[in-house]
């Protein structure tokens, strides 16, 4: 470890550090522009100059991000001489670029106002952040200096369109002064990898945190899209993270666990719009679901919350159709519940912020729930449109004026006894809530049921919610049924309560309806063993009889059946008793 | 109910998880539906004996139902799959015995099915009112028969 004094702090480093490096772990701050920790430093842009105090009384002027820590160093990042050598750095750098503006706030914030300097008109500083990235990090070397003195500037060979450029944004990415225009550099189509919490409608690197809530809140890699997988080159964020949190050899594990109790909360999937064509999501521009317009108002949305169209401005109005889906005999018969309240979420959101004309086109409005009818109320007053009638199609051809290069809602208005053609500028379908993809298989794996809308089956409706019919599995959730997020929340503690009390219990209590064989009548033909689902009927072998291993027994009864010898008996449905129910019926 | 018509009397096995619960709700959705089937709960229609069936036509009933969860979704993962196979064997029993084989009759009703098991049992009760009382004593003489 080396130890150096700046601004009269002390602080430690490894060897081979910079003074850059020593400066940031005493949490000092030096401008820079040419500096990344992606690569290796370069001392372009000379900003993160700093004064060197020997001790024969001299002093050097040397640039932080390339100068080693040496033991006893002694540094000024803020003397009298540093200032006003950088303000000097910063006119030059102004002189190249006046109107570049990053490199105006900069000079703004070291109050550098003018400069001495012949102005030229660039845009590119010469950090050389591109060329470096691109070279050092990444590989193909695609765009790299080019000429020397004051002709020098950044291209591809021969300013041509390169082949080696693998379109992978770098060189964008760590440009401080957004100068860098891809489509000079490749002929590739650029795709961004869209965001899947945005539905789409934003992307993500390969890299990301997947939402703000995830649990647990850390980014994660995708493998499919990371350059380091795939092609062995970046490896950037390895570099960067401070706390060497990033493993590139990880591999995917399976991990097994032996549970008793099990929590089944797999939530819900959005009905796809496009099945309805009619309604145009899809084809249309402009027409979008519930999910997509809920990333799109949001304030961590790919807009910051701001509603745009597609076109890329706020829309002047806006088309809201409950009912996408749900309450259908075409598709969902059942209502999903939670529609009818978010939809008129939208809309207020619609108005506050676009002040658009909104309307709603809906069946029943159901708003149940603490200050929900009083929402609605007030929506009513705010001069939202409310049509009752279930929108019969959204189209793009106009028939008349005002209807030209907008989306036109066609719709019956019961209250008016009229049809209506709204245009507008944005259609929001609020889709149904359905079953997710995989349910079948869940429901296979848990032997869990399915009912109406196939969500999963409850032991009881009204007394045991949270239930499964078998014992130690539970529901919460949407996946159990169309909910809110209140409910589903209760659900889930009510879920975790249950089994908590299962466990805490510290004896299983058994159903009496388990299966017994007689082990002196038994002949060991072991025909129970194979018809028994649960594998709880073994083999004693110095007996040459099946035992019933009575924890395992589920009391289906299936063995007793199959018994030829009539030796297995249920407890609660033996023959006899069947028998005496018969007579009882048919006498 | 007319007068003077035959009402059959048919047992009816319905497992408790799937087919005894969609009865339930048959019934408490208030659905109307014949009362000639009265049914007795097993945990599995995989626990249902063929002699079940046997004794129970012996005892004076004219058809016997068996109903259970639809296959892949029993219960007890493979129970009613036991069900299945005995099936066709009870029928060939029938067949000896020189009983019709459309008193014995296999359904799959799940839980939530209750409209469909309201269904079955009128068409069932029909079925079994068209073949008239099934005369077990003509059928099967009681040296035949054991207990």
């Amino acid at each position: 470890m080396i130890s150096l004094t700046i601004d009269g702090k002390t602080v430690e480093v490894e060897e081979g550090s910079t003074i850059l490096q020593a400066a940031e772990k005493a949490g000092i701050q030096i401008p820079t522009l040419c500096y990344h920790k992606a690569v290796l430093p370069y001392g372009a842009c000379r900003l993160c100059l700093v004064e060197l105090k020997w001790s024969d009384g001299t002093s050097s002027i040397q640039a932080s991000c390339t100068y080693p820590a040496q033991e006893g160093l002694v540094v000024e990042t803020a003397s009298e001489r540093v200032l006003k050598t950088r303000k000097v750095m910063m006119e030059l750098l102004l002189a190249r670029c006046p109107n570049v503006k990053k490199v105006r706030e900069m000079a703004a914030e070291m109050g550098v106002k003018e400069t001495r300097f012949p102005k030229k008109d660039e845009d590119c500083i010469l950090c050389g952040l591109c060329a470096r990235v691109c070279n050092e990090r990444m590989g193909p070397g695609a765009v790299n200096f080019a000429n020397r003195g004051t002709e020098k500037t950044v291209s591809t060979p021969y300013d041509r369109q390169s082949p080696v450029c693998m379109a992978c944004g770098a060189c964008q990415l760590v440009c401080p002064v957004d100068c860098v225009d891809l489509s000079k550099i490749t002929p590739h189509t650029l795709r961004p990898i869209p965001s899947e919490f945005d539905e789409g409608l934003g992307t993500r690197p390969s890299i990301y945190t997947p939402f703000a809530q995830a649990v647990p809140n850390v980014p994660v890699i995708d493998s499919t899209t990371c350059l380091r997988l795939q092609a062995g080159t970046c490896g950037a964020c390895e570099a960067i993270c401070d706390a060497n949190a990033i493993v590139f050899d990880q591999e995917d594990t399976i991990q097994e666990l032996d549970v008793g109790t099990v929590i089944v909360a797999t939530g819900f999937e959005l009905f796809d719009a496009g099945r309805i064509a009619r309604y145009g999501y899809g084809r249309l521009k402009n027409v979008l679901n519930s999910l997509e317009f809920e990333r799109l108002s949001h304030a961590s949305g790919p807009t910051g919350g701001e509603i745009l169209t597609a076109e890329g401005k706020p829309p002047k109005s806006v088309a809201i159709i409950h009912c996408v889906g749900s309450r259908d005999e075409n598709y969902q018969e059942y209502c999903s519940r939670v529609c009818c309240m978010y939809s008129l979420k939208f809309a207020h959101l619609v108005k506050e912020k676009t002040g658009a004309e909104v309307y709603n086109f809906y069946i029943d409005m159901r708003t149940p729930g603490k200050g929900y009818e009083e929402f609605y109320r007030r929506l009513l007053h705010e001069g939202v449109h409310f049509i009752r009638g279930k929108a019969a199609e959204v189209t793009d051809v106009a028939e008349s004026a005002e209807e030209e290069g907008k989306l036109v809602v066609v719709g019956e208005d019961t209250l008016l006894g009229t049809t209506r053609r709204v245009p507008v500028d944005m259609v929001v379908l609020s889709a149904a809530l359905t079953p997710t993809k995989d349910v079948d298989d869940i429901a296979r794996t848990f032997s869990l049921s399915c009912a109406q809308g196939n969500f999963f089956l409850e032991r009881h409706p009204k007394l045991a919610p949270v239930e499964a019919a078998s014992d130690g599995l539970f529901l919460a959730g949407a996946c159990q049924g169309p909910k809110d997020i209140p409910d589903s929340v209760a659900q889930g503690a009510a879920a975790a309560a249950c089994a908590l009390s299962l466990m805490d219990k510290g004896v299983v209590v058994l159903a009496p309806i388990t299966a017994e064989i007689d082990p002196d009548l038994c002949s060991g033909c072991k025909m129970c063993i194979a018809s028994c689902p649960y594998e709880a009927i073994e083999f004693d072998e110095e007996k040459g009889v099946s035992v019933v291993q009575e924890e395992l027994c589920k009391g289906c009864g299936t063995c007793v059946a199959t018994c030829p010898s009539g030796v297995a008996k249920q407890k609660g449905f033996e023959d006899v008793q069947v028998f005496a129910e018969m007579e009882g019926m048919l006498t | 109910m007319a007068e003077g018509q035959f009402e059959p009397r048919i047992v009816g096995f319905l497992c408790q998880w799937c087919s005894y619960t969609g009865a339930d709700l048959a019934g408490t959705s208030r659905t109307e539906y014949p009362p000639n089937v009265t049914s007795i709960r097993v945990m599995c229609s995989g626990r249902v004996d063929p002699t079940f069936v046997i004794k129970a036509l012996a005892e004076g009933a004219d058809g016997v139902l068996i109903a259970g969860c639809h296959p892949g979704d029993c219960h007890y993962q493979v129970g009613n799959y036991k069900a299945m196979r005995r099936y066709p064997m009870l029928l060939n029993l029938l067949d000896q015995f020189g009983i019709e084989r459309e008193r014995v009759r296999l359904e799959w009703v799940s839980a939530s099915e209750g409209n469909l098991f309201a269904e079955v049992v009128k068409e069932f009760t029909e079925t079994v009112r068209a073949l008239g009382p099934l005369n077990w004593d003509a059928k099967a003489p009681a040296e035949v028969v054991a207990g």
